[in-house]
């Protein structure tokens, strides 16, 4: 059964559905109680969005008629399977004058299709490739 | 005193020059040069081509000329299905659709997907100040309106930090904002913040304004919940400066939301003029630039309307109207606007309290993008519009206009527990988790402090270690809960909870969100519904009740019990005896004095502070001075000041009358005259004082002569004497009225001075 999209009817998923609202770790937001972070049950892990919860906000905004804002959503779903040194340094590569070529571009656009299953990351990245080159990005700045 | 008569100069302008006013630098617009608020030399006309589902020409450049701006606002921002529809509406229709409360807001949003940044500017630039508040309070896109505070001081002092936040919490903040005077203090500011904004109440955001990497940094780390110093400009040249490109910024978007942080723009007027690069465009269409890309890029939303640039696009002709025009671009574009009124644009409280005006009275997701709740000189963002100094002024704009700022007034004995409370928290996580030690003193000087002047807390050398542990030790949030439960901040520790279990869900990543009443409110579920009338955001009874509840009202219980203070003093001063009723005297050497009913008997003292039985003793002695005697009269059929003097005049043997009211308003009259047409007239009670009276007595006696005396003057300074006293007079003169009898005979009065006056 394909489940229909969320809605603005739907929100806030934390008080409409608050037991589909799970943690990376698996755990319900009803869990996360102030005895189990005492008993050290609860990890930052634990309080990290998931793609999941992103995917349904981005539902969430197009159905009222945000669909930049939820495009971001979408990319950011697909950002939370990057770890922390990996979503820096590509910002870093995005900086001008940081990547030298096309081509350090385009192996990062590949790097996380690859390795992180990021779709929408790797066209923005082919993307930005394409006019950074045509602006003459790739001069050294410093 | 001697005086220069032969100056070539208006001394008027010598005043005018000594006014903050002059502090502000004007610039003559010069729209070559980059200074011209909506008319830019090299502006472009607007026009959109679309060609195979693509973008072709967009305000007259080629795809292939498009430099990073123009190809992300026409890959990512531009809708080619709206386009065509909305680019065919002229730019007035759709400046009247803005103002027009039948044409729905959603529709507008719609169509401003298809329009290009020149087809804003153009739309916008039609509306006059008036208009642009209107379409603004009509198109902002959460119905309840908010706030938000900076919170810094001058010492980078965690325990002001903490609170402070607590202050700004408990004033109705949505969110609160801190940065540091030094750098590395960043990890200190955010967790000092991070506890005192959870003191009191959940679900204040909080931001760390720092550097890119380590603000998402302290963001994972969990004390943090939004930000909003993802920055963009609206040439490229401006961008590339910044070190950044429309695509690298919208992959930080991405990467807060990836994180579950809440994450605005920023972009204001005059950013691309102050670094140099402003291409001889206006500072509307740059920014509409702006804000078409941060639209682009999935921004939920933008801080916006000259942020650091507003003293400078303040200093243009039309400069402010400029930036209520950006902030409705804005809004129009369906992003939440933090709208400015941040960085001071004046030296001058008029112009400052002008430009908030428009946002106080139509509402804004936050009025102002940092409401500097610290004083002036604690700001570490340098001044803003409104600080801890005018915060008052704010609340009274609040009940002037019964309009929602967003802020409640504190009372100052809870505010002082708010603050005891937020240094005891703070000062017990710092040493569990073995961070630093607070003594007593250090605690007891911030709790009263108004500023960090005043302070002997933390040196900055003890804050730069204790950010560096926080940092080294990886403390999160979770180390913070656990600690304030072990010290039974138990409802501080549920109140963290609460806000980081926020971010798994994401609701707060929609449009406008802010969290009130433990539950969170954003475009989706508060939109904004302005149409006319009755509709869009109201003041419930009690919100209207609580803005109304600013410190030191006035009543007339009030009023009563303040006069009883003074009666014992009177008692011991004077005595009244009634002497029967008062007829017509035959001593043409008699000046009557009238007093109104409740004089000596319900008041005791004018409005300048002096007891009654002096000054009735002062007119004795001026009225004795002129060589005459003076008869006291009660009045209880008027307590108008010229009908008692034209009664004591017609009762006077002279013909001459001094009437004289409780508060001490007085008047000369004489018998013949017409009511209104007084001798001498003594309005100004608060600043008339015994000699005033005095020389006033000796004065009815040279007109008792026939002759004309030199008008007593009760100079003025200026005093805006009707705000200091018309609630205290009216109050009074309330008192006196109600104990008024029509055609009650007036009664002879005799008193005795009890004392040395």
């Amino acid at each position: 059964m394909v489940k229909k999209p969320l809605t603005a009817n739907d929100y806030p998923i934390a008080e409409t559905q608050p037991d589909e609202v799970i943690g990376t770790r698996g755990k319900p937001l009803s869990s996360l109680t102030m005895e189990s972070v005492i008993n050290g049950d609860v990890s930052m892990e634990d309080l990290r969005i998931t793609p999941q919860a992103l995917e349904k906000q981005a539902e969430i905004a197009t159905s009222i008629g945000r669909s930049a804002l939820a495009s971001n959503l979408k990319r950011a779903s697909e950002m939370t399977r990057l770890p922390q040194s990996e979503v820096m340094a590509i910002y870093e590569l995005l900086r001008p004058g940081r990547a030298t070529s096309v081509r350090d571009l385009l192996d990062a656009a590949n790097r996380v299709r690859n390795d992180y299953d990021a779709q929408l990351l790797g066209d923005f990245l082919d993307e930005a490739a394409s006019f950074y080159n045509q602006r003459g990005l790739f001069r050294r700045r410093y | 005193m001697s005086r220069d008569y032969g100056a070539n100069r208006w001394a008027r302008a010598n005043d005018w020059d000594n006014r903050a006013l002059r502090l502000d630098k004007f610039a003559v617009e010069d729209p070559e040069n980059g200074f011209s608020a909506f008319n830019g030399a090299a502006d472009p006309k607007p026009g959109l081509k679309i060609s195979g589902g693509k973008v072709g020409i967009m305000d007259g450049v080629a795809a292939v000329d498009f430099d990073l701006i123009d190809a992300f606002i026409a890959t990512y921002h531009i809708d080619p299905k709206i386009a065509q529809e909305a680019m065919m509406i002229p730019s007035e229709q759709l400046a009247r659709m803005l103002v027009d409360i039948n044409v729905p807001r959603v529709e507008l949003t719609r169509l401003a997907r298809g329009l290009t940044p020149a087809k804003l500017t153009e739309t916008v630039a039609q509306l006059n100040a008036m208009e642009i508040a209107f379409a603004y309070s009509k198109m902002r896109a959460r119905r309840t309106p908010g706030n938000q505070a900076h919170v810094t001081n001058a010492k980078d002092d965690p325990l002001q930090l903490a609170a402070d936040a607590a202050i700004a919490v408990a004033l109705g903040f949505d969110e609160i904002e801190t940065t540091m005077r030094v750098a590395r203090n960043s990890w200190s500011n955010a967790l000092a913040c991070c506890v005192g904004s959870v003191v009191g109440r959940a679900g204040t955001l909080f931001q760390c304004a720092s550097e890119e990497a380590e603000e998402l940094e302290i963001g994972m780390a969990g004390f943090t919940s939004y930000a909003e110093t993802v920055s963009v400009y609206g040439t490229e040249s401006a961008f590339i400066d910044g070190d950044d490109t429309p695509w690298s910024k919208a992959w930080l978007a991405a990467a807060y939301a990836s994180r579950g942080i809440k994450m605005r723009c920023t972009s204001g007027a005059a950013a691309e003029l102050l670094m140099g690069f402003h291409e001889a465009k206006s500072l509307l269409y740059l920014e509409a630039r702006c804000l078409c890309l941060q639209r682009g890029m999935g921004s939920q939303g933008t801080q916006n309307g000259g942020i650091d640039g507003a003293p400078l696009a303040a200093s243009m002709p039309g400069g402010v109207r400029e930036l209520m025009a950006e902030n409705l671009i804005a809004v129009w574009l369906d992003l939440e606007c933090a709208s400015g009124n941040d960085a001071r644009h004046s030296e001058s409280d008029m112009r400052v309290a002008a430009k908030v005006l428009p946002y106080l009275i139509g509402g804004s997701d936050l009025i102002c993008s940092g409401f500097g709740s610290i004083l002036k000189y604690d700001n570490s963002f340098n001044p803003s519009s409104f600080n801890g100094e005018e915060l008052e002024e704010f609340l009274v704009l609040q009940r002037d206009f019964e309009a929602d700022g967003g802020l409640t007034t504190v009372e100052v004995d809870r505010a002082l527990d708010l603050r005891r409370r937020a240094i005891d928290a703070l000062s017990h996580v710092l040493k569990d988790l073995g961070l630093a030690e607070a003594t007593e003193n250090m605690k007891n000087s911030v709790a009263v402090a108004s500023g960090s002047n005043d302070t002997e807390s933390f040196a900055p050398r003890d804050v730069a270690l204790i950010s560096e542990k926080i940092s080294s030790n990886h403390v999160t949030v979770l180390d913070v809960i656990k600690s304030l439960q072990r010290g039974g901040f138990c409802e501080e520790a549920e109140n963290l909870l609460f806000l980081v279990k926020l971010r798994v869900s994401g609701d707060y990543l929609q449009t406008s969100a802010v969290v009130r009443n433990n539950k969170v409110i954003s475009a989706v579920n508060d939109p904004n519904d302005d149409s006319g009338p009755g509709t869009g955001y109201r003041l419930t009874e009690t919100r209207r009740q609580e803005l109304a509840d600013i410190r030191d009202v006035l009543n007339r219980d009030e009023v009563l019990r303040a006069e009883a203070a003074f009666e014992m003093r009177e008692t011991n001063s004077i005595r009244y005896q009634t002497m029967g009723p008062a007829d017509l005297g035959n001593d043409i050497d008699e000046i009557v004095v009238g007093v109104s009913p409740g004089f000596g008997s319900k008041i005791f003292r004018t409005l300048a502070g002096d007891q009654l039985s002096t000054v009735l003793s002062a007119l004795k002695a001026g009225i004795e001075r002129g060589g005459c005697r003076m008869r006291l009269v009660r009045f209880w059929h008027t307590a108008d000041t010229s009908f008692l003097g034209l009664s004591a005049a017609r009762l006077s043997g002279s013909g001459i009358g001094i009437g004289i009211q409780s508060k001490g308003t007085a008047i000369i009259h004489q018998k013949d005259r017409l009511p209104h047409n007084n001798l001498e007239l003594f309005s100004n009670a608060p600043i008339t004082r015994l000699y005033h009276y005095e020389n006033m007595g000796f004065n009815a006696t040279v007109y008792a002569c026939g002759e004309l005396p030199a008008p007593v003057v009760v100079p003025t300074r200026g005093e805006a004497l009707g705000a200091r006293f018309h609630a205290r007079v009216a109050l009074t003169y309330a008192i006196e009225t109600a104990m008024t009898q029509d055609d009650a005979a007036p009664e002879n009065l005799e008193i005795t001075f009890l004392e040395e006056n």
